[in-house]
């Protein structure tokens, strides 16, 4: 099989699909071009993210890693949102094919960029070198 | 409920493709090299089994080379042509954008070898024409390769004509033929061919077996050394049962192509009526010179790669040209090719049926298919801007 059964599962079965009406932040990385979108919607309340939904346009992967991703920031601390790797979301998901592994960048890159987004509409100063730009949600 | 509908990706050999090779694995599995008897019987069987091939084409026995599959044939093809042309210092070769990969990476790998290749463009409806041909003949073309029916939108281009051309300008002309053999009437001579490759598994034969038919009086030269089979042109001993199944898949094939292709018509036209009613959705490739078993849609708004996971979820088999399902970055060639854009090109889905498909099985895939669009809509950031009119449809 391509994917492990963990990715099958959060593909067949996504966990936080969706939108949220009242989002503090949102985030959007990818483009249609190369075939992947995701956009992730945060609600936070002192510095805890309480809620957070995701919508993709992708393939399996992109849309389990959105999933894996939503799952592992939900309930924590902005603080450790942001220390969320692209190869914590790959383990998570017991890995994923090579050529997939952007999938799990643009999860962590869409969080990344929810985040900021909360920041900047919020007027919340903060460090911009948190959030290096990797080019990723550029054209490849 | 399984539905295999990726015909044109392989096919299910038939009964009588895998009774005919089995005997020469037990029983006749001599070299047909070998002089005692099993081996001469094989030689025979091998000979029977390329007279079949010649009757299926409309060529003599002497016409016909074995090969490995499609692949090889088309390299051989195009190296032997380029091989001569290079020879007489004509080094330009006609082609399209939307050909198989094995033509156009052999046709990349001559471009570094100093040959200027021209390739058209391909219409929106997934057709070429003999005009387009005309114009870009030159004084050192020394040959034209374009594919008989493509395999990913089934557009069947108007061979008979471009070979009627290149006959009376005097080029080479292959085509690659490997979709349209044993699913619509092929005669070499009537379509003026000087060289066509076809493989045995995309019509009930087996993997591993491909044919390449050259008309007597064109030069080809040898990809593979070694000793004299196939007349000196292609060396290894050959794969005797291969052979006989591809063989008996052909005949098979042949035979029954007219009552085949009226069934598949049938079936394949209600695919496309009934997947045409999911709002956003085009048919690619012209609907009428296409091949019978062949459906290809772009679905806007979502991806190609989880719809085929969804559906496989469901039973059913099938086909796409997104990014993901190709390896690369890029979507189908082919598609972007007739113009359709990125986004679009990888929402797409080919469905390829043959004959063992029921009308109940494309009743299921028209009810599956429209429930797995519009959940993926559901979740594409994509389909919402849409929705909103945050963006412009592309397809109406």
């Amino acid at each position: 099989m391509l994917y492990s059964e963990i990715v099958m599962d959060h593909f067949m079965n996504p966990r936080n699909v969706g939108t949220l009406d009242d989002a503090d932040g949102i985030g959007e990385v990818g483009n249609a071009k190369c075939g992947d979108i995701m956009r992730i919607y945060l609600k936070i309340d002192n510095d805890t993210i309480t809620d957070v939904k995701f919508e993709t346009f992708g393939c399996g992967s992109a849309i389990a890693s959105s999933s894996m991703a939503t799952e592992m920031i939900k309930g924590k601390p902005l603080a450790d949102a942001l220390t969320l790797t692209n190869k914590a979301v790959a383990e998570a998901l017991d890995g994923l094919p090579a050529h997939k592994l952007h999938c799990s960048v643009l999860a962590e890159e869409a969080i990344k960029d929810a985040i900021k987004n909360y920041y900047d509409t919020h007027n919340i100063e903060y460090d911009p070198a948190q959030f290096k730009e990797s080019g990723h949600s550029h054209e490849h | 409920m399984k539905v295999y509908a990726d015909n044109a990706a392989t096919t299910k050999m038939s009964r009588s493709a895998i009774d005919a090779m089995l005997p020469y694995m037990e029983e006749v599995f001599g070299n047909p090299s070998s002089l005692y008897t099993i081996g001469q019987e094989a030689a025979e069987a091998v000979y029977k089994a390329r007279e079949k091939f010649a009757k299926a084409l409309g060529c003599t026995v002497n016409e016909i080379y074995f090969t490995s599959g499609g692949s090889e044939a088309d390299n051989q093809a195009i190296r032997s042509a380029a091989e001569i042309g290079a020879k007489r210092n004509k080094k330009h070769i006609i082609s399209t954008t939307f050909e198989h990969h094995a033509v156009l990476h052999t046709l990349d790998k001559l471009q570094t070898e100093g040959f200027d290749i021209t390739y058209l463009d391909v219409h929106e409806n997934g057709l070429v024409t003999a005009e387009q041909v005309a114009e870009a003949i030159r004084p050192d073309t020394c040959l034209v390769t374009i594919m008989y029916a493509n395999n990913e939108i089934g557009t069947v281009q108007p061979i008979r004509e471009i070979g009627a051309l290149c006959r009376e300008k005097k080029i080479t002309f292959h085509t690659d033929a490997v979709q349209a053999i044993g699913h619509i009437p092929v005669n070499v001579k009537e379509d003026n061919i000087d060289m066509l490759s076809l493989s045995a598994h995309k019509f009930h034969g087996p993997k591993g077996v491909g044919v390449l038919y050259v008309r007597k009086g064109v030069y080809i030269s040898n990809l593979i050394q070694g000793g004299a089979q196939e007349r000196g042109k292609r060396g290894g001993t050959e794969n005797v049962p291969g052979i006989m199944g591809a063989a008996a898949a052909i005949e098979e094939a042949v035979k029954n192509l007219g009552e085949n292709s009226e069934k598949l018509l049938k079936l394949r036209e209600r695919l496309i009526d009934g997947l045409l009613e999911i709002p956003h959705s085009v048919l690619n490739g012209d609907r009428n010179s296409r091949l019978p078993g062949n459906v290809n849609i772009c679905f806007e708004g979502i991806e190609g790669e989880s719809l085929l996971l969804l559906l496989d979820a469901k039973g059913i088999s099938a086909s796409s040209g997104s990014a993901c399902t190709s390896g690369s970055l890029d979507p189908s060639h082919v598609l972007l090719a007739i113009g359709r854009p990125h986004e679009i090109a990888h929402g797409s889905l080919r469905l390829s049926l043959s004959e063992e498909n029921t009308e109940e099985e494309i009743e299921y895939i028209v009810s599956e298919v429209p429930k797995v669009v519009y959940y993926l809509r559901n979740m594409s950031p994509v389909w919402r801007d849409l929705q909103e009119g945050k963006k412009d449809y592309v397809i109406q």
